[in-house]
């Protein structure tokens, strides 16, 4: 039996569904907004806040920062058990990791809903 | 035709204090022998020189080594197959303790199968003859039960490097699936359950090393897709 404590869904298979769903919303959320800078060339402060001040884009920026926060918690995750094998650097940079996450989700959704 | 230039992977742990590689001129007549027969040529030379052979026709297993880069088994892999330019480096399958020369020792490798209960598990009264399968059942355990376990695959997994006592390895996980496909045996659950956490199974990356080595052309990365759609659909 091998036990976990610092990932995100404490379970392998659940880390695995949510790293591909989210990286399916991220996809969504990618396109979304390249296509977005395309289709609108000579794009204002105006019409950026515009589209931002919608429910919908407020709902879909908010799944994807959500989405990437797990994502990243679950990849770099992964990443330090892989390649850090002294457990007090291991635990350290995960904590760290964890809590830099925290910051920047929250830090997103005040930018998000703040404005 | 000029001599094959062997590169060989030494190290005996009671003289040297670390391995090196040692340079041997063998004369193959021009002949595409295969790897193993250039390492019986080359312990003519030096008889202290240490590997493991049995069958020498790929059956066994024993022979696992890293041929140029490429795990393989020397008994069946000639030399046309891995040499360039009269050029052959041999080393011992890596990510294993090495015991001497290309002997490596492959407890690491054997705990992790062990973990997975490679033997069926049937809690049902046995029947007066025999547990009988349809052939469609059967048919289910070809390309997984042909494994020899010769470590190929496993030592040249990257997750099996660096998480060898958690992450079963494509051997393993192989076999695993070869229990939880099989009609007669009724440990499933118990055996999906051992294998949910994030190592066990999820530390497989899909870069399909294993395939790419496996000397029988058997399909590890197959068999763990099919182990994590058996989980998947157990828990959700």
């Amino acid at each position: 039996m091998v036990t976990n404590i610092t990932n995100l869904g404490r379970s392998g298979l659940s880390d695995w569904m949510i790293q591909r769903v989210s990286a399916v919303i991220l996809a969504f959320y990618a396109l979304f907004i390249v296509l977005y800078l395309l289709f609108n060339p000579g794009l204002d402060y105006a019409a950026w806040s515009g589209l931002f001040s919608q429910t919908w884009m407020r709902i879909f920026s908010l799944l994807a920062f959500v989405s990437l926060a797990a994502h990243a918690w679950i990849g770099l995750w992964t990443v330090t058990t892989d390649y850090l094998k002294p457990t007090a650097i291991r635990v350290g940079v995960q904590i760290l990791v964890i809590l830099s996450i925290f910051v920047f989700l929250v830090w997103g959704i005040q930018v998000l809903w703040g404005a | 035709m000029s001599n094959l230039q062997v590169s060989l992977y030494r190290y005996n742990p009671e003289t040297d204090s670390a391995p090196y590689m040692e340079n041997f001129e063998v004369d193959t007549q021009g002949r595409d022998v295969m790897v193993l027969d250039v390492l019986h040529m080359m312990k003519e030379q030096d008889n202290g020189l240490a590997y493991r052979r049995s069958c020498r026709e790929g059956v066994c297993g024993s022979d696992g080594m890293n041929m140029n880069g490429k795990n393989g088994l020397a008994c069946i892999t000639p030399l046309s197959e891995v040499v360039k330019d009269d050029r052959l480096v041999l080393r011992p399958l890596p990510g294993l303790p090495v015991i001497r020369d290309l002997v490596v020792d492959m407890a690491l490798f054997y705990k992790q199968y062990e973990r997975i209960e490679p033997y069926l598990q049937n809690d049902q009264p046995a029947p007066a003859i025999e547990r009988l399968q349809s052939p469609e059942e059967r048919d289910k355990l070809d390309g997984l039960y042909e494994c020899i376990l010769c470590a190929c695959c496993s030592t040249a997994c990257p997750s099996f490097w660096w998480n060898p006592d958690k992450f079963v390895g494509p051997a393993g996980l192989l076999q695993s699936y070869r229990f939880l496909v099989d009609s007669r045996d009724t440990a499933t659950q118990e055996r999906l359950a051992e294998l949910e956490d994030p190592f066990s199974v999820f530390r497989c990356r899909g870069i399909m090393n294993c395939v790419a080595v496996c000397p029988k052309g058997l399909n590890p990365t197959r068999a763990i897709g099919k182990i994590r759609e058996m989980l998947l659909a157990n828990a959700t």
